[in-house]
């Protein structure tokens, strides 16, 4: 049995449309103050520090040479990763296993506010020579995906939409949460059309936050908290980067990392072992696809159970209980660390109004978001 | 609880060129083959794969690490982009050790690939935005800036000439014309660094490395996977990092402190007590010549300003006690950022398995280090490996 | 595994081949925006600097006076505690003379070099320097330690920004 790693502290600011009072400095040093009071450690008791930076969407080159004064990390270990936040979690786990390190810091920014050119930026992401001189939106790579998907007969537009009604009446219940509402299915479907069939309410649309955690060996893990929530199982993985030979039905990279996370934790079971789980919806349809890929919900069902209320709060497993990408908002790099966030609220008991009844085992899933295929998948439970 | 020793058993490596007709993909590929067919691997013998590659800016892709996932053998893997601006390239083995070490994975295939011709008219309007948005780039700043900058506070502290430091540009492309990568191998003379065009004093256009397209890549394996796959393992005894703040202008520029906790970090892991002694071949990271002496006393290798009198006596050479940058360096192979990096950890591996052809240090050296150093002269990676 | 035993990758291609379209490409120019909030710090900063006056944060525990401001000690890891207006004065801790722009174009014959330095600021913690460019001063003059005032724009041309500091030029002492 491999020794587990405990998150034992979080620190979080809330998820706003923006943040103009302060820099992303400011942002993450509130984050970090906060994780590390809760996990009662000082920068100088850390010994790695894992951060997460894409450079396009922080408007630096290198940007991760500016990612450490705002978290005391000056003159320490310190490291960038170009991904979600979940790859960082993935790396701070592997620092914890090798044994060398006892206490490691990771941390996630959006400031998304501050990009305002989001489609241009996202578009710059697609191949330069044979997908970007076509000019349509990235949103239309979405489009494409939802219309196979439904195609395939794996859910209804009826249903996807649902996946919004749920997750922005989830989000009302969540004080951190910025785009929460009382919508109806008919209010998704007659929303703005984007790249049909995906619309404006199918988006999970921009947010700005912070979200710091410390992690820890089992270890010391007694002598920083006692109210560890354990990581149990990690994955990742990536499938084709080109839109031109990837699959367009199934989300192979989650089916992967999941499958990696869940042998790691010795979950043999996921539908019935799991009782909550926080998944990417980025693009309404993809909370299904997902929950589909990690094996939680069987081929074509997730979208059954969704109008079933099997995923509400108060169903056999629900989904999203934070509000999702939908109803916080979408914080890029940083959209993992909300999810993992929810989840360490929910398995100790802290979740408030949206407390999930009997929250043991949870997994948390991130996925990069258009117009990647790059996944990671964390399971966390309470003891 | 220990952690499971981790072997370089492949590399592979790509010319070092101005500009490849290769893309980042292909490059990324062409490196990675190699190393994978140096070894007798295929990518099915790969658990992992982590990929080191320089700012986006250069290749104009955003989330580059995505966009070359397949170039790098990353498909349906667990495969991850890792980031400490230059100092990638040695970083990289580091990352990869992390997965193997762990114990969550036996093999690991390190990826750096770089391609910054993409980059117009030059890939150095890459790193106009490195600065502060607000409290620096408003001064149009140019990467230069900062080296010159640094050099010559270095030079103002310990008294060195350029005279002096040209030497390291003399003997590192001069030790490149037997590395079958170079980019810019030649014979010159300090005469030709000193009358090279002046960029921004006190750096001139011989004084720096160039621009380059290029990839390198290695294979890891855990100490039971590695002795199946080769007699002749190379392992990583020990890896250091280190970031300093982002408020570079407050710093001393004369000496890289950074450099010296990474360096730490790695001798402590390494069991390393003399690094003076033990540390018996070396490729520090060279952009600028200069950065050679000043790696070399932020490594221990050299005392505080003392690094250009093993220079000046001829010790630094490939025939000396202390071999500085064999392969040629970032100033002699080239400098495509991450494959820079990962091009020195290949040399010490080489060098330590007598592989190096007519570049072979004479001795057998037993132990040998790499490092890499980039953002606003702050982040220091080091690795040490022992056959 | 020597490297010369292998066929190694990469082709070279010279830059008048695109020119000469004996090899394809594509330009783009990305149409990236950013508008970033300065917050607390920062924005203080160039509020002063407005007015004609720099400004630095005290942190009470280490003592130190920093430029740029910030609302937290980075080495402490605490709240900084107090605005310090320090002077427009301060001493080269380091200099450059530059003949190429950012994008590594050569500056116009005839133009002036460009002379960044380092530049510690009187009344901040010793080495506290920040980036700033040089003036009215010939290249072969400038040493380093010596000691340079800040030339502002005129206040109606300010605008909030560091570039409200024209450059620094040298004073007796």
């Amino acid at each position: 049995m491999r020794e587990k790693v405990a998150i034992a502290g979080v620190g979080y600011t809330a998820f706003t449309s923006v943040s103009p009072g302060v820099s992303y400095r400011e942002l993450t040093y509130e984050a970090a103050v906060k994780a590390y009071e809760e996990a009662g450690v000082e920068p100088k008791d850390v010994d790695s520090f894992v951060c997460t930076s894409e450079d396009f969407l922080e408007g630096y080159s290198i940007s991760d040479e500016y990612c450490n004064d705002q978290l005391g990390a000056v003159l320490k270990p310190v490291q960038t990763i170009p991904g979600d936040f979940m790859h960082s979690l993935a790396v701070g786990v592997m620092h914890i296993l090798t044994g060398k390190f006892d206490i490691v810091v990771v941390q996630a920014l959006s400031k998304a506010s501050n990009m305002k050119t989001i489609p241009e930026m996202i578009n710059f992401a697609l191949d330069p020579v044979l997908n970007r001189p076509l000019d349509v939106t990235p949103y239309a790579v979405a489009g494409l995906e939802m219309n196979r998907f439904l195609e395939e007969g794996r859910a209804t537009r009826e249903q996807c939409a649902a996946v919004v009604v749920k997750n922005k009446a989830n989000a009302l219940l969540n004080p951190l949460a910025g785009y929460g509402a009382s919508i109806t299915v008919d209010h998704v479907l007659e929303s703005e059309p984007v790249a049909e069939p995906v619309r404006l309410l199918d988006i999970a649309p921009y947010a700005d936050g912070a979200v710091v955690m410390v992690l820890c060996s089992e270890r010391v893990a007694p002598s920083l908290t006692d109210r560890p929530v354990w990581i149990t199982g990690i994955g990742w993985s990536t499938d084709s980067p080109t839109l031109e030979s990837r699959d367009w039905v199934d989300a192979v990279s989650v089916r992967l990392a999941g499958d990696m996370a869940y042998r790691m934790a010795g979950v043999k079971c996921p539908a019935k072992e799991v009782d909550l789980a926080e998944v990417n919806d980025e693009i309404s349809f993809k909370e299904l696809q997902h929950l589909e890929a990690l094996r939680l919900f069987d081929e074509g069902a997730a979208g059954k159970a969704t109008e079933d209320g099997k995923t509400s709060l108060e169903g056999t497993l629900p989904v999203n209980p934070s509000g999702g990408g939908l109803g916080v908002g979408h914080l890029f790099e940083c959209s993992g660390a909300q999810k993992v966030l929810e989840l360490v609220l929910q398995l100790r008991g802290e979740a408030g109004a949206r407390q999930v009844a009997g929250a043991g085992v949870g997994v948390a899933q991130a996925w990069r978001g258009i117009p990647t295929t790059s996944a990671a998948v964390a399971v966390l439970c309470a003891d | 609880m220990a952690y499971q020793r981790v072997a370089i058993v492949g590399a592979g490596i790509t010319k070092f060129v101005r500009r490849a007709q290769e893309t980042g993909k292909e490059l990324a590929f062409q490196a990675a083959k190699m190393a994978l067919d140096s070894c007798g691997l295929t990518m099915k013998d790969i658990e992992c794969v982590s990929l080191g590659t320089a700012p986006d800016a250069f290749d104009g892709v955003h989330m580059k690490g995505e966009y070359l996932a397949d170039g790098s053998g990353g498909w349906r893997k667990p495969y991850m982009r890792h980031f400490v601006g230059g100092g990638t390239g040695v970083f990289a083995p580091i990352h990869g050790w992390f997965h193997v070490a762990s114990g969550m994975f036996d093999t690991c295939l390190v990826v750096c690939s770089e391609k910054m011709s993409s980059c117009h008219p030059h890939p150095q309007g890459a790193f106009k935005t490195i600065f502060d948005h607000t409290t620096e780039q408003p001064l149009n700043p140019t990467l230069i800036w900062i080296f010159a900058l640094e050099m010559n506070r270095y030079m103002q502290t310990y008294g060195i000439t350029k005279e002096e430091i040209a030497l390291v540009s003399v003997k590192n492309k001069k030790n490149a014309m037997d590395h079958p990568s170079a980019q810019l191998p030649m014979e010159i003379t300090v005469e030709d660094v000193l009358n090279s065009e002046v960029l921004a004093w006190p750096v001139n256009r011989l004084d720096i490395s160039p621009a380059s397209d290029g990839a390198a890549a290695i294979v890891l394996a855990s100490e039971h996977v590695a002795k199946r796959i080769t007699d002749k393992p190379v392992w990583i005894d020990g890896v250091g990092w280190n970031l300093d703040t982002a408020y570079w202008a407050t710093r001393d520029l004369a000496y890289p402190r950074y450099v010296e906790k990474a360096a730490r970090m790695a001798y402590e892991m390494a069991g390393i007590k003399e690094p003076q002694k033990e540390i018996e071949i070396a490729e520090p990271y060279d952009p600028f010549d200069y950065k050679e002496l000043h790696h070399m006393e932020g490594l221990l290798l050299a005392d505080r300003g003392k690094a250009v009198e093993m220079l000046l006596d001829g010790k630094t050479q490939r025939d000396g006690d202390r071999p500085m940058c064999p392969s040629g360096g970032a100033l002699g192979v080239g400098n495509p950022i991450a494959a820079t990096g990962l091009m020195k950890v290949i040399e010490i591996f080489l060098q330590l398995r007598g592989e190096a052809g007519k570049r072979q240090v004479p001795g057998n050296p037993r132990c040998g280090l790499a490092q890499a150093w980039g953002d606003l002269m702050q982040v220091g990676t080091v690795v040490v490996l022992r056959r | 595994m020597e490297l010369e035993r292998f066929e190694l990758g990469a082709t070279h291609y010279k830059e008048s081949d695109l020119k000469e379209g004996k090899l394809l490409s594509l330009p783009w120019t990305p149409n990236l925006k950013y508008a970033w909030d300065n917050g607390v710090a920062i924005g203080r900063y160039l509020a002063e600097l407005k007015e004609g006056r720099i400004i630095a944060r005290k942190c009470n525990k280490c003592r130190r006076i920093m430029l740029p401001p910030r609302m937290f000690c980075e080495m402490c890891w605490r709240p900084t505690d107090e605005w310090v207006y320090v002077k427009d004065t301060g001493r080269v801790n380091t200099y450059s003379v530059c003949y190429v722009n950012w994008d590594a174009s050569r500056i116009k014959k005839g133009e002036k070099p460009h002379l960044p330095a380092v530049i510690e600021i009187d009344g901040a913690s010793p080495g506290m320097g920040i980036l700033h460019l040089l003036g009215e001063v010939e290249p072969e003059d400038i040493k380093i330690g010596m000691w340079v005032r800040a030339v502002w724009k005129k206040p109606e041309e300010r605008e909030g920004a560091i570039t409200d500091i024209l450059y620094f030029k040298p004073v007796r002492r």
